[in-house]
């Protein structure tokens, strides 16, 4: 009885942990089979190049929306980065600790707010402030960048602050015994070491710029054209998806699968690059 | 040459500061902006009516049932399955290829976003199963979502637990089951339990997937099988077809205090945790 | 006296490192047996193997015989968890479970469910006589272990093992980390205790090893040195090294 439990108590366990690959392979065939129809129909070529999305027309081009997705991503990337990095660099060197216990609850707060609030407060407040200051409609890449760039910040700080921490305090005593500033001891030692973690919650970082939807509908115009500049509206992958799902059909329906496929190529990418420079890391 | 170095480092942690306390800043005016003028809209009758007229009038009551009937099948059906791996990856396996593979999927269903899953939870859930625009479709495609911060929260906080608990369990005679049941999960359980209060967070906050899923019916609903739109759908829908800004504030204030209260159940759960695990 | 355990050429590895090389050792029982020397010479590991807690390490690998009353333990037929019952193990630091002083005490005959509510209370009380601690606990099984002192705890520990019934009890220098007055009182129940146990310890230095043990072994390098009565190994022993190290110029 005690031996038959304990066999069945492995194999339950193991069935279990065989959910996360079912998921993942369910997900990755469904939307394959659903969306390769049409990309075989277009051409990868025409499909990924097209400039033109007219469905009703039978135009499925989603150039434009790869470069909305780009441009806003690069956006919040250059903005959010280096805040992030400042950010992970504080709760691990300099924050007292009282600032401490301020901080890293407010990051995990930021974390779970909805995307949907972010999306409402930059509808409110940047869009407007945009096109006051500097003209246009508001709703721009500009503004979409400013508000992924917050919503990416625990994530960067997040990873980042862990992999300082984690580096072994001989490299700081070190370093500091040396006669370095505390800040050269930063830039020079200890951002160095920690590099790959960081590079990973960067990567993880944009990986959520780029699949987040909601706030994207919400921010940029979503007119299906190529910008001239940031503060021309786009539409990115996830706003083509999140906008006509609720009535495509037939081919349509296919188009906007395939825009799936796309989508989720580039994030396995990001993905498994991040995995990779983790798991370097450890090595 | 020995002042410019503390130039730097004066600059660099003024700087550094500086951004620091914008994010806190920005963070807690977001905060501030949307329950200043969402707060006067909540009252007894705003969380207990449904709404009406499309949400003009009315409050939010079928919603935050909608939201919380989501919440609760995703994490009853993800659970047994997260922390099932949970244990898996931390107790019943040394490495090799098939722990690998398992580590990739739960990581790429880290970072997978949400519209895919919308994607597939339409067309798998509705379409395949039949189910329809409904709870139940919802919560699956949510429950496989918060899978990945399931089993990372369980299996950190299995790995957590001293060996020498392990250790002792086996010196007294215990088998592998027993010294789990009995000596890991006593001591795993805060942190499996935080894990659940933070993929509670995550369903709260999901829209996209769940507009696609569960629907955007208004009504009560009264089985699993019915559609039902979540708070934030709810929300999403009163500020983009500008039906009520009134309401919508009001309804935002009622997510973030969710957010905010969960994320302080979560806290206590870790203090106590970590408290105890020293 | 009956050999309680008999060590037939005993090769120990983790991975390519071998700890212990050809072994030969016979334990009597109801006698206190220590086995001296000085840090990795292979005594921890070779309590481990004793109990099969080694099995629990990956990348081990175990040549030659151990025998428990005529009977090899790594024989496939023996049931680990039975060994282990009758091979009870106190470690270097106290490490009490997380739960209550009862609860710790009855976590054994739990496991075993051989127990009715009474008489598993039985069970913990004599235990905690016999560990010398019942009087200091007897009011208040029902808090924490983790809230005793380091004394108590590690002879929480050592009455944790005692409620198992078994018949060897490991010490793996029990005292290293106590006050006196703890270790004092550890070593009064031990030699009451090798009555009706036999004991092996590794004792935390020779003095100790002096006090308590009948036998006594001594170790180098994963090497079985010298070995015999107490008086013969303190008093004259035949190996250089052994009166070296318990006179203290190494170790």
């Amino acid at each position: 009885m005690k031996k038959f439990k304990e066999k069945l108590s492995g194999r339950v366990f193991f069935v279990l942990a065989l959910s996360t690959i079912s998921a993942l392979v369910l997900i990755t065939v469904f939307i394959f089979v659903n969306g390769m129809p049409l990309i075989a129909e277009v051409g990868l070529f025409n499909f990924i190049f097209g400039m033109s999305w007219a469905p009703e027309q039978g135009q499925f081009g989603i150039f434009p929306m790869i470069v909305g997705t780009v441009s806003v991503t690069l956006g919040a990337a250059l903005l959010g980065i280096p805040v992030g990095i400042c950010c992970s660099i504080f709760m691990a060197e300099f924050a007292p600790a009282m600032m401490k216990n301020i901080f890293r609850p407010a990051i995990q707060l930021l974390a779970g707010i909805p995307s949907v609030v972010y999306g409402f407060w930059g509808l409110i407040f940047i869009v407007p402030a945009i096109s006051t200051h500097l003209g246009g409609v508001g709703m721009s890449i500009l503004a979409g960048s400013i508000i992924l760039a917050i919503m990416i910040l625990p994530t960067i700080i997040s990873i980042s602050e862990v992999s300082l921490l984690a580096l072994p305090r001989t490299y700081k005593e070190g370093a500091l015994a040396l006669g370095m500033t505390h800040w050269q001891t930063i830039r020079h030692v200890q951002l160095p070491a920690a590099k790959s973690g960081i590079v990973a919650g960067v990567i993880l970082g944009i990986g959520r710029a780029v699949g987040e939807t909601m706030v994207v509908i919400m921010v940029l115009g979503n007119s299906v054209a190529l910008p001239e500049s940031i503060l021309d509206s786009v539409r990115t992958l996830t706003t083509n998806i999140g906008l006509e799902m609720g009535y495509a059909a037939g081919r349509h329906r296919q188009a906007l699968f395939a825009t799936g496929i796309v989508l989720f190529v580039i994030i396995m990418i990001l993905n498994i690059s991040a995995q990779y420079i983790t798991r370097k890391k450890v090595k | 040459m020995r002042i410019t170095a503390r130039n730097a480092e004066k600059t660099a942690k003024i700087l550094i500061w500086t951004i620091a306390l914008m994010v806190i800043a920005v963070l807690i005016f977001i905060i501030i902006f949307i329950l200043y003028r969402g707060l006067p809209v909540i009252n007894w009758n705003f969380l207990t009516e449904i709404p009406r007229r499309s949400g003009r009038e009315g409050g939010i009551a079928s919603p935050i049932i909608g939201t919380l009937s989501v919440t609760a099948l995703a994490v009853l059906i993800a659970m047994p399955f997260g922390v099932g791996t949970a244990f898996y990856l931390a107790e019943y396996t040394k490495g090799g290829i098939i722990t690998r593979i398992i580590r990739f999927c739960t990581e790429s269903l880290a970072g997978i976003p949400s519209i895919i899953y919308g994607l597939f939870g339409f067309i798998f859930f509705l379409d395949v199963l039949g189910l329809g625009w409904s709870i139940l479709s919802g919560g699956l495609t949510v429950a496989i979502m918060i899978l990945p911060t399931l089993i990372r929260t369980a299996e950190e906080s299995i790995r957590s637990v001293p060996k020498s608990y392990r250790e002792v369990s086996f010196s007294l005679g215990g088998t592998k089951w027993q010294t789990i049941r009995k000596a890991v999960v006593p001591s795993a359980i805060r942190g499996i339990a935080n894990g659940i209060i933070l993929s509670v967070g995550r369903c709260v906050a999901e829209t996209a997937a769940l507009i696609m899923t569960a629907g955007y019916e208004l009504i009560m609903p009264r089985s699993v099988f019915d559609s039902s739109r979540s708070l934030a759908v709810h929300f999403y829908t009163l500020v983009m077809d500008g039906i009520s800004e009134r309401n919508a504030y009001g309804t935002a204030a009622v997510l973030i205090i969710l957010v905010f209260f969960i994320n302080v159940v979560a806290n206590m759960l870790i203090n106590r945790f970590v408290a105890k695990g020293r | 006296m009956a050999d309680k355990i008999v060590i037939n050429d005993l090769n120990f590895y983790y991975n390519q490192k071998q700890a212990i090389n050809n072994l030969n050792m016979s334990i009597p029982a109801n006698e206190i047996f220590s086995v001296i020397g000085p840090a990795n010479s292979g005594i921890t590991t070779l309590l481990r193997t004793l109990n099969r807690l080694c099995d629990l390490t990956p990348g081990i690998r175990i040549e030659g015989e151990i025998q428990l009353d005529n009977q090899s333990i790594y024989a496939p037929e023996v049931s680990v968890t039975e060994l282990r019952r009758r091979v009870g193990i106190v470690f270097d630091v106290p490490t009490p479970l997380p739960m209550s002083i009862f609860d710790n005490i009855a976590y054994g005959p739990r496991l075993a469910r051989k127990k009715n509510k009474k008489a598993l209370a039985e069970t913990v009380e004599l235990a905690l006589r016999q560990a010398a601690l019942w009087e200091e606990v007897k009011d208040r099984l029902k808090i924490q272990a983790m809230s005793l002192s380091g004394g108590q705890q590690q002879r929480l520990c050592l009455a944790r093992v005692l409620a198992l019934e078994p018949e060897v009890i490991l010490l793996d220098r029990p005292c290293s980390g106590l006050d006196p007055i703890s270790t004092a009182k550890i070593e009064e129940s031990l030699t009451e205790l090798k009555k009706q146990f036999t004991i092996i310890i590794s004792p935390h230095n020779t003095q100790q090893a002096a006090r308590i043990s009948d036998r006594v072994a001594f170790m180098l390098m994963g090497n079985l040195i010298e070995e015999g009565a107490n008086m013969e190994v303190f008093s004259s022993p035949k190996d250089r090294r052994t009166s070296d190290y318990i006179t203290g110029r190494f170790g």
